[in-house]
Parts: structure tokens; sequence; C-alpha cells
């Protein structure tokens, strides 16, 4: 697929039209770098539409997040339909994303494929990592952009065409606080913490961990040489999400790696099984429906 | 600063019914933020003026009517309204608590011409 976009490499910007059904969908520009990595660093231009009335109201009660929301269920239907898991994994810069998934992808060893998509404001620095391991990976670059949206992820999830039943792991910007308010269709989010950040962070934070199902404390490996009180950053995580999941690891000594393929396993059983109750439940209308005939 | 996103997403649903409802200008905009949409207000009145500019909702008043968070607590099944997801039960003291509600990013109206 990557070779499919070689055509874009002298760097020339368009814009991409979809025929996704919103009611407000707009031509947005990005422009294509080397290996298909995705730029948004310049904004869309607006345009307004001329119309002359009487000053009135109009009631609207809609969410402000609408279309980012549908792009996500766009995104989440698909991967659904190819029985992907993505994994949203979200953190401060430098918690140790990247390695982690290098050392993921190593253990995983091709037992589950593997596709990445990595979100930076600049360079492709992290999918090149990636990439180096043997596995699929797209960079989008936000420019400014603190967060990635539904929207890039979906063209990243088109140019990156992750194989049925691969897990794919979408690396957020490193930021604690806007990532959490855009869903792009990921079955989880997991926040990485590094513990040479402050055991206080899951209550600075909150919004965050209480949007992820998994959080992983990691470089566990630099514990000794630190006052970081890990049981009291787990309680202040559970303070905010009673219902969240702890994984200490370290990606350098490989200390709850173990616990972690075993999660990403159990989450792929979860979509799964859900998947299967799913498709019963229509055979049983399908069935029904003939009997009726 | 996400905000400016929100912004954007902001003016593409006004500039979506502008076309639907047919207005040219937005004299006011309301909007509901809940406590924990993770919306900072002043980032958004900034980022509102700044990405109005050159379209309909330029100018516009912003009106922000702000949401309570929603609490649930388990240890004596009560709920209460809460500003911070790791407070306390304010009727039996108990910290085991669920936020159920406050995270709205809502268009609520306008007034347009």
């Amino acid at each position: 697929m990557e070779d499919g976009h070689k055509a874009h490499d002298h760097g020339h910007h368009h814009g991409h039209h979809h025929d996704h059904d919103h009611h407000d969908h707009h031509d947005h520009d990005h422009h294509h770098g080397a290996s298909g990595d995705l730029d948004y660093g310049s904004g869309p231009a607006h345009a307004h539409a001329p119309g002359l009335s009487q000053a009135r109201m109009i009631e609207i009660e809609t969410n402000i997040l609408a279309k980012n929301d549908g792009y996500a269920q766009e995104n989440r239907q698909r991967l659904e339909a190819a029985s992907i898991l993505a994994l949203n994994l979200v953190s401060s810069p430098g918690s140790g994303k990247t390695t982690l998934l290098v050392e993921t992808i190593r253990k995983l060893d091709g037992t589950i494929p593997v596709a990445v998509i990595e979100g930076d404001q600049q360079t492709a620095n992290d999918a090149d990592r990636i990439r180096a391991t043997g596995v699929r990976a797209l960079q989008i670059n936000t420019g400014k952009g603190c967060h990635l949206d539904a929207h890039m992820v979906g063209h990243a999830i088109e140019h990156l065409q992750p194989t049925a039943q691969s897990v794919l792991f979408i690396e957020n910007v490193g930021n604690l606080v806007c990532p959490a308010a855009f869903d792009l269709g990921e079955a989880a989010k997991v926040a990485i913490l590094s513990v040479t950040e402050g055991e206080d962070k899951p209550l600075k934070y909150p919004d965050m961990f209480a949007a992820a199902k998994l959080m992983i404390l990691n470089k566990t490996d630099l514990l000794p040489h630190l006052d970081f009180d890990i049981e009291a950053c787990e309680a202040n995580a559970r303070r905010v999400n009673p219902d969240i999941a702890i994984i200490r690891l370290s990606a350098r000594t490989g200390e709850g790696m173990d616990a972690w393929m075993e999660w990403i396993r159990a989450q792929q059983v979860v979509g799964l099984e859900r998947l299967i109750s799913d498709a019963e439940a229509r055979l049983a209308d399908l069935r029904a429906a003939r009997s009726n005939v | 600063m996400h905000e400016m996103s929100i912004c954007e997403s902001i003016v593409q649903s006004i500039e979506s019914h502008a076309r639907s409802d047919d207005f040219t200008k937005v004299l006011r905009l309301r909007l509901e933020i809940g406590c924990f949409g993770g919306i900072e207000i002043e980032a958004l009145r900034f980022g509102f003026d700044v990405v109005t500019r050159g379209t309909c909702a330029e100018g516009a008043e912003l009106d922000i009517l702000s949401l309570p968070g929603k609490a649930w607590c388990f240890g004596c099944d009560t709920g209460f309204d809460t500003e911070s997801r790791v407070s306390d039960c304010p009727v039996c003291g108990s910290g085991r608590i669920r936020v159920t509600g406050g995270d709205e990013l809502r268009i609520k109206d306008m007034e347009v011409i």
C-alpha cells in the first residue's frame, strides 16, 4: 500500500473528497510525504454561503464533536467488520510509548499481525522506528494539532489497510489533555505513565485516566532510583476510574510484558465474543424471517 | 489547546446550518459545556474569536452555559453534583464515587439574520 503512494512523494498538496454521509463534510487538505505519511500542518480555508432573512433563533442541540464522532463510528464499524482490535495509546511525551510498541511487536513475534498509526506534530521518526521492526506503520503529522482526530485516523486506516484479525496500535500525540475528548473509533484507550513522572498525574489529568481502560506504569526498572510511590499512583488512578486495569511494566527488562500480551489477547476475545453474539442474533433473525415466509 | 479544533467544529456546524437554514450572520451563539468536557472556557473564547474571523459567525456574542458534573456514590447509593472527579460524597463522605455526567459539549441554539 505504501508503494501505491509513491506518486505523491514529490510533495504536492491535494484535497481528499469523501463520500461520507455527513451533512456538513468538508474538503480536507493534507500533504502526502514519503511512505504515504499524512501531514495536517496547513489548515482548511473557510467559506460561507450567502442568504438573507430576519433575525431569528435556531435550535441546534447538537454535540459539537458530532462530526468527529461520526467518523469515529465509521472507523469502528470498519475495524469491527475485519475483527481488528484498535488500541489508542495516550500519554505525556517521553513516557516510552514507542519503545513499548517496538518491544510489544518483538514479543508478539508475528503471532498476531500488527499495524501502527503514529501521531506526532512533526517528523516521521516514530513510524521509522516501527517500520524498522518490519511492521507496517504510517505517520500522521498533526502540524499544530495537539491530538489525532477520527478523520485523520480514517485516512490512515485507508492507506495502511490493516489485515483482518490484526491489532492496530494508534500512538496518539504525547499529551494527557486533548486526546481524551476525541474518539478515534478505538476499542480502548491505554494510558501510559512512566514512573519518572509524578504519582499524582492521574489526579492532575483525571479526564484521560477516567477515559482509559488500562494504565501501564512504564519504566519500572527505574523504581530503585526514584521516590515514586507506585501504590499511591495506582490508588490515584483507581480514585478517578474504579474500573481501570493496571499493569506494571518495563519495556527494557521485560517485566509485565506477559501481562500486557495477556491483556491484549483478552481484549481480542472480548471483541470477538461480541461480534459472535451479534452475528448469532442476526442469524436467528434471518432464520425466523425465513420460517415466516 | 484542543479548544481551537473545538472552535473549528463549531464553525463547520454553523456554516452547514447557514446553508440549510439560510442565514448570513450569527448574532449570538449559546453553548452548553459540562465541567468534565475538558474545555478551558477562556481558551475557547479566544479560539472562537480567531477561528470565526471571515466567517458568518465573526463578532457573534458567545454565551456559555456551564453544566455541573454529576456523580454517584457507591457508599450510600446517592447521586450528587460535583466539580471534581475525585471528590468525596457530600452525604456519607465515601471516596468511592463514579462520575456519571458533565462531559457535554453542545451547541444549544443561535440567533441569526
